[in-house]
């Protein structure tokens, strides 16, 4: 679809980003809670124009049986994009970075949540990318917070997610796709504000330790944010009108 | 969803209780579809899309188009390919890794029906023959699973192909090229509908749901166009049909086709 030109401007003069942010704002984000008929938890969440949906089964049986572990309950995690979610179509079948997201998530997700109640079994956390715009793994990780919330699965805090980066010479945060393309700087924040624990913690590009310190900073700022969202979406789903759908 | 439980063997000998009496479960009449939800252009960053309900079945079509070869003996004509996958999150007995047998005939039925309805005018898909074509790829995904995936996952297709605006190449030397703000509607001269039934002891349901498809002995699906004409026809389950019945089953196809039709035309033009 041809390269990116350089006409395109991260920052203007006044400090206002490509799509129309300013550097310390998020994109919209919008995160609703169940919504999954036969999911035990579901979650689905709009990040800009993210959009991903995230199901979660279990405590249940594990299949292969030789991964259970007869001591606590595991955790698995399976972020997948549909080949409808980005530019060029997607071949369906997991790419390495798809392998290594599920990863990240899965081990940022961990420390949250407390299985070891439910010996020998596994709960499982499927994460579907309908459409990606820059920022999927934040956005999941915290969808998927939510869908476990929503599961019954105990949990010491729920992880909130949030990019920060670094374009046009400036820390911003909520990195979007055009300027995790053409910025400095991507670095995806997974965090737990009750417990003041950072669970995800990638970077790619260059941060001086002054631009890394404040960089981070911004990340778990911008976690704060999303908790507050998840936390609302789980209030939305429990606490008005009854409850359960 | 070939899972077999012992409450679906519980559940059978009530669902055909009530069929007895003309009755169903959820209270629709034996010849009623469930409710069509359509929300078109539901992935904005898709050549077209479309998020289709059927009762608490769910499934998203996202359309991508993008220049292709065309295939050796067919250098007049694009090419269109319609593929289906259940996803994990769906349904608790669905596991990751390849698709069985079931989700290749879904895919397959379902691709067969919006092909073979020839919805998508392919002949006019061609940017030089035998060099170069366009491709049209319909994906379609299930996000929630209550029965009857082969409709759900032909709405979808419908819907998302209806809404899908076709990007304009042109050959250059350096191949196909992207002519800027030239889209236009996908050729499309059809609406294909295919419509399901179960057939549950000597009683024959339109749309089963999740109970209802874990109790049928058979099914049968059948796509009408526009014209109604059918197009496609799909024949599944343990048990068999007969004669009577396959024909009832072409009536009902026709009837509740054309509701479902304007169904998704509606949705699409209010999208």
């Amino acid at each position: 679809m041809g390269g990116r030109e350089s006409t395109l401007v991260l920052l203007d003069e006044n400090g206002i980003r490509c799509d129309g942010r300013k550097v310390d704002e998020p994109r919209r984000i919008m995160i609703k809670a169940g919504g999954l008929k036969n999911a035990d938890g579901s979650a689905y969440i709009e990040f800009g124009d993210n959009k991903i949906l995230v199901g979660v089964f279990g405590p249940r049986d594990v299949h292969p049986k030789h991964m259970s572990n007869t001591d606590t309950g595991i955790l698995r995690v399976r972020y997948h994009m549909e080949p409808f979610s980005v530019g060029e179509r997607k071949n369906p079948a997991p790419s390495r970075r798809e392998i290594e997201i599920s990863k990240v998530i899965k081990e940022a997700l961990l420390p949250a949540v407390i299985l070891d109640k439910f010996p020998r079994t596994a709960v499982d956390v499927f994460i579907e990318v309908l459409q990606a715009d820059g920022g999927t793994r934040c956005a999941a990780l915290a969808a998927a917070s939510v869908a476990l919330a929503d599961a019954g699965i105990p949990m010491r805090d729920m992880v909130a997610a949030c990019a920060a980066g670094k374009a046009a010479d400036t820390i911003i945060l909520d990195v979007n796709n055009e300027e995790d393309q053409a910025g400095q700087a991507d670095m995806p924040v997974g965090y737990m504000p009750n417990l003041d624990k950072i669970t995800l913690l990638q970077l790619d590009g260059v941060l001086s330790p002054e631009e890394f310190k404040k960089c981070v900073k911004v990340g778990v700022d911008g976690c704060k944010l999303v908790y507050e969202l998840q936390k609302k979406a789980l209030h939305e789903k429990y606490f008005q009108n009854g409850g359960d759908q | 969803m070939a899972q077999h439980s012992v409450i679906d063997d519980l559940k059978k000998s009530k669902i055909l209780e009530l069929l007895d009496q003309g009755k169903r479960m959820d209270g629709r009449g034996l010849d009623e579809p469930r409710k069509v939800t359509v929300e078109v252009n539901a992935i904005p960053k898709a050549n077209g899309s479309a998020r289709v309900k059927l009762g608490d079945t769910e499934t998203i079509c996202g359309v991508k188009i993008q220049p292709d070869r065309p295939f050796p003996d067919m250098g007049d004509k694009g090419i269109f390919i319609c593929t289906a996958e259940l996803l994990p999150l769906s349904h608790p007995s669905v596991e990751t890794g390849p698709p069985n047998p079931d989700v290749i005939e879904l895919a397959r039925v379902v691709d067969r029906g919006v092909r073979e309805s020839h919805m998508v005018d392919v002949s006019e898909l061609v940017i030089e023959k035998n060099k170069s074509v366009v491709g049209v790829f319909a994906d379609i995904v299930v996000v929630d699973y209550d029965g009857n995936l082969f409709d759900a996952c032909s709405y979808a297709a419908t819907a998302a192909l209806l809404n899908t605006k076709m990007p304009k190449w042109e050959m250059t030397d350096d191949g196909p090229t992207l002519v800027e703000g030239a889209e236009s509607d996908l050729p499309t001269t059809t609406i294909p509908v295919s419509i399901t039934m179960a057939k549950i002891g000597n009683h024959i349901v339109v749309d089963p749901n999740g109970d209802e498809w874990a109790s049928m002995d058979c099914r049968v699906t059948i796509t009408t166009d526009s014209d109604g004409n059918i197009v496609a026809m799909q024949k599944g389950g343990e048990d068999g049909f007969t004669l009577d019945e396959i024909i009832k089953c072409g009536d009902l196809s026709i009837k509740a086709g054309t509701q479902i039709r304007e169904t998704l035309k509606n949705a699409v033009k209010a999208g």
